[in-house]
């Protein structure tokens, strides 16, 4: 039999506030446990919580970036469960009006075939403390830092079929809440968790197979590793004519698998019902309309933009375009009169191989966009080769600064008096007839080693469009 | 002594803030072996707060709060001094932080002499249900002084404190004040700040003060109330005679009020009857006109008040879990059993039975048919309150169905303790502000009238108030108190 998967997934965003959705506490990550829980954070009597209008500015951001139906009204319930970490014994969230509607996430997939994903709704809700069993040996210790810490939840219809697609997907959705500056896409410190739920199904059948979820993926390696994982389990389950039962799993990414956490078949009653603690929140035209003035590029039209006013490939605008630090630093490269087209190659190449191997991002480049350029602009201006650029740029990245002075230092000024060059290349061409002889006979090829000589003797600081005029013209 | 009475002496300088506290002090301390109306009596804080007072008068920074003695109710929470909210479970909680009725009154140089007995977590309506005894009514040691601010109530009325603050969720300041024969005000929802005010339930929660006398209330509840940002439900209102309140007056009433009287309640007035009767003709004499008017919900008005109060309160109280502060249980085997027995060991039977019941009304399957149900009556009164005062100005019922009953005569009978909130319950639903005060006895024992307003009216209700205590002597009476 033949099958065929479907995958949705509830995407949690840590929204980039400055304070915590329903309390004064600051949302900074790393600082030493419950330091940043306040008696709010804490649940402690008579504590009361109070909405921050940021995150409120921040979910609607989101909304109108996924083209997606602000909801007038939202409203805040409580979500019923006791657990360590979790101070009130309930969590706020949004249950039957969540500030998002319905929208819809383009994404182009490996093979560069586009793909869109409906975004059945986005809320808003509180995020947990985390429990922390191997700081107090025999007990489990609970951290509140992060309770309160706001949390935009992105559910998914169930409208994709290859882990790859789910991959691709919450790729696209990282690209896209950080492009608008709502999450700082840190998936390392949990700024964005993912929970995926997978059936299996044959195909061809209009009905979904019984699903589990997957809880809690923290990368875009581990969506798709995990989903496979538990496609393929399903897949085995089914052929051997087992039964699918309906549970929370979690993966494990050590072992590659993902195992039973919980049955859900007596499906949790988490007893929701309006926080009367806060009002319903009221969304009005003016307030929307204040959040899209404020809206940053999205990187759909930022890689438009690239293309069409920057002349950049396709290929190379997509690149830029889909990771916002990269475009800006890029940006601020053309804003400093680099060629376009230069500035994203050596971006896209030399810089980004230079971060990967250093396992760096844009933002903790050791070569400022200024310097880069310079660079570039003394590529274009002739003043540096390619080859005296690479050195220039070693400088840089070893912390030098000031292109034009690294040039004068080093040297590394391309010959521009073509008498000098001339000489040399006479020089060359004299000490070399049989080669001569050659090239004169038809032998093009010598040509690469006679510019190779005259590099060697000017140390590379020849231009090389020079070198092959006046060469040309000694060998005739 | 009345609180203007001490306002004005100590702006006389007849006496200083010191010498009233300790007076005050002394009082609590002796009755309160009878009274039982003080979980916690602070004689260094007072004393403290007085001597800051005085200091705070010398500078010529009074306000005619500074000095004043008071009591809170042990639900707001006080900073260094223990809240415990009438339970085993809080014990030994001590807040890190002020309530905001507390620091408001703090910083209008109120003097806190002690935190007062209630029903555990506000739970009650009889102040048995404490984890620190029950309290006894001052005008017969052998009967309730009513709850769930029964504490409160109780010292106002035996002299232990000139005013006190209360809590009044379905009736928890105006029942117990008309048991012990004082004057109770339960602001419209939103007007007094609940942070810090430990939740019962949330939706219906309100703050007010409990003093002898109507005019008595005006000052502090002037200064408990106002807008509050950590509170989201708290109303952002000026009203400049609140801040004439502050500065000591007393609203004055003068035109002819339509008062309405809803017939669904006089029906049901019991004890009250006849005290009734004789109000509605000193308010005749007044110049307000009476007429009858019909809500038509008020009969649902109790069950549904159990179920929105038990549903709020069954997660409110979910916090109580023994993980972070509270009872909690020793050597748990592991969470589940921490769970289990740090809140059977710390709740009451009351407070278990509430969110047993609150926990059902939410549960799937049920919830459309209590919840939601719950919600909808609660319109429905909302609508009926709406509707009467396009007719009337204000609403005269009685507070109770009796005076007040023996102790442990409705333990055993849940049901016929909660019908004593038919006619308080009502309004708590509507979010109105709602006034109890004396207005006559029986056997001996006080009886109190309510007058509901329209929301934020409670001007009226003060002015009214106190303009049928100049004209009548019930709220005059003491216990004749024999500590």
């Amino acid at each position: 039999m033949k099958w065929q998967a479907t995958i949705g997934l509830e995407v949690h965003v840590q929204l980039a506030t400055q304070s915590k959705i329903f309390s004064g506490a600051p949302t900074a990550y790393g600082a030493p446990p419950n330091t940043q829980a306040c008696p709010v954070d804490l649940g402690l009597p008579g504590v009361l919580p109070v909405l921050n209008e940021q995150a409120v500015r921040m979910a609607v951001r989101f909304g109108l970036a996924i083209g997606a139906q602000i909801n007038e009204r939202c409203v805040f319930d409580r979500k019923n469960y006791f657990y360590p970490d979790l101070p009130k014994g309930y969590q706020i969230s949004q249950l039957d009006h969540p500030i998002v509607g319905r929208g819809k996430l383009e994404f182009a997939l490996p093979d560069g075939a586009q793909r869109t994903v409906t975004i059945t709704r986005a809320h808003l809700e509180e995020d947990a403390g985390k429990s922390v069993h191997d700081a107090v040996p025999g007990a489990t210790a609970v951290d509140l830092n992060r309770a309160g810490t706001p949390l935009l939840e992105v559910v998914s219809e169930p409208e994709m079929h290859t882990p790859a697609e789910a991959a691709a997907y919450f790729r696209a959705l990282w690209q896209l809440v950080r492009a608008i500056g709502i999450c700082d896409g840190q998936l390392q410190e949990g700024s964005m968790r993912c929970d995926a739920n997978v059936s299996v199904a044959p195909t061809g059948s209009d009905t979904l197979g019984e699903r589990t979820e997957i809880k809690n993926i923290n990368s875009f390696r581990f969506v798709e590793r995990a989903v496979r994982y538990e496609i393929e389990r399903q897949i085995d389950v089914l052929e051997s004519g087992g039964r699918i039962v309906r549970e929370t799993r979690l993966y494990d990414d050590e072992r590659d698998e993902t195992r039973s956490m919980r049955a859900k078949e007596l499906s949790d009653d988490y007893r929701y019902f309006p926080d009367p603690d806060l009002l319903p929140v009221e969304i009005d035209a003016a307030f929307i309309e204040a959040v899209r003035a404020d809206m940053p590029e999205l990187p759909s039209a930022r890689q438009a933009r690239f293309e069409t006013d920057l002349g950049l490939p396709a290929d190379r605008a997509a690149a830029l375009a889909e990771d916002a630090e990269l475009a800006n630093y890029f940006e601020a490269m053309t804003a400093a009169e680099a060629d376009p087209v230069l500035a994203a190659n050596w971006l896209l190449n030399d810089v980004a191989a230079r971060l990967n191997a250093d396992e760096l991002g844009i933002r903790q480049s050791p070569v400022a966009a200024e310097d880069l350029a310079m660079l570039v602009r003394r590529l274009s201006d002739d003043t540096l080769s390619s080859k005296t650029a690479r050195t220039v740029f070693d400088r840089l990245w070893a912390g030098a600064r000031g292109v034009d002075a690294i040039i004068e230092q080093e040297g590394l000024k391309q010959m521009d008096d073509s008498d000098a060059l001339a000489a040399i290349v006479a020089e060359v061409v004299a000490g070399n007839p049989d080669q001569a002889e050659q090239f004169r006979a038809g032998k093009d090829k010598v040509l690469g080693f006679f510019v190779g000589q005259i590099m060697k003797r000017t140390q590379g600081k020849a231009n090389p469009k020079q070198v092959n005029i006046l060469l040309r013209e000694a060998l005739k | 002594m009345s609180v203007r009475d001490i306002s004005q002496a100590l702006a006389a300088g007849s006496y200083s803030s010191v010498e009233i506290t300790r007076r005050y002090l002394q009082t609590a301390e002796s009755r309160n072996d009878a009274i039982n109306g003080y979980i916690s009596i602070t004689p260094e804080v007072a004393l403290a707060q007085a001597e800051a007072a005085d200091a705070r008068r010398g500078r010529g920074e009074a306000t005619p709060l500074t000095g004043v003695p008071m009591a809170h109710k042990d639900i707001f929470c006080t900073r260094g001094v223990r809240t415990t909210c009438g339970s085993r479970m809080l014990a030994n909680f001590v807040s890190p932080y002020d309530a905001t009725v507390v620091e408001q009154l703090a910083h209008a140089g109120a003097v806190m002499l002690g935190k007062t007995n209630m029903d555990e977590f506000a739970m009650g309506s009889s102040n048995e249900n404490s984890s620190f005894g029950a309290v006894s009514n001052p005008w017969d040691t052998g009967r309730v002084p009513g709850g769930s601010s029964g504490g409160s109530a109780a010292v106002v009325a035996a002299g232990m404190a000139p005013f006190a603050t209360g809590t009044d969720t379905g009736g928890s300041i105006r029942q117990p004040a008309a048991f012990c024969g004082v004057s109770g005000l339960k602001p419209t929802y939103g007007r007094v700040s609940r942070y810090g005010m430990i939740a019962f339930a949330s939706s219906l929660d309100q703050g007010g003060p409990m003093a002898r006398t109507v005019a008595d209330l005006a000052l502090p509840f002037a200064y408990m109330a106002g807008f509050d940002a950590r509170d989201s439900t708290s109303a952002q209102r000026s009203e400049p005679w609140l801040e004439a309140m502050r500065q000591g007056e007393v609203p004055q009433q003068s035109n002819g009020l339509r008062i309405g009287l809803p017939a669904e309640y006089m029906a049901k007035a019991g004890d009250s009857g006849a005290a009734l009767e004789a109000a509605i003709k000193a308010l005749e004499a007044l110049g307000h006109s009476i007429r009858p008017v019909h809500l038509p919900h008020t009969e649902a008005a109790v069950p549904a008040y159990y179920v929105v109060a038990g549903a709020e309160a069954s997660t409110n109280l979910s916090r109580y879990d023994g993980v972070r502060f509270g009872h909690r249980a020793e050597h748990p085997t592991d969470l589940t059993d921490l769970y289990e027995r740090s809140r059977t060991e710390g709740f009451g039977a009351e407070v278990k039975r509430r969110i047993l019941t609150g926990t059902y009304v939410l549960s799937v399957g049920y919830y459309d048919a209590y919840y939601r149900q719950a919600q909808k009556v609660r319109r429905l009164i909302q609508q009926d309150f709406l509707q009467a005062f396009t007719d009337v100005d204000v609403l005269l019922t009685p507070t109770t169905p009796n005076v007040a009953f023996a102790k442990a005569a409705l333990t055993q009978d849940p049901v016929a303790m909660y019908a004593q909130d038919v006619f308080t319950t009502p309004a708590s639903l509507a979010g109105l502000p709602a006034l109890s005060l004396p207005c006559g006895f029986l056997d001996g024992l006080p009886l109190g009238m309510q007058l509901i307003a329209p929301h934020f009216e409670e001007q009226r209700l003060l002015a009214l108030g106190a303009q049928y205590q100049e004209a009548t002597d019930w709220h005059t009476r003491t216990p004749e108190f024999a500590p």
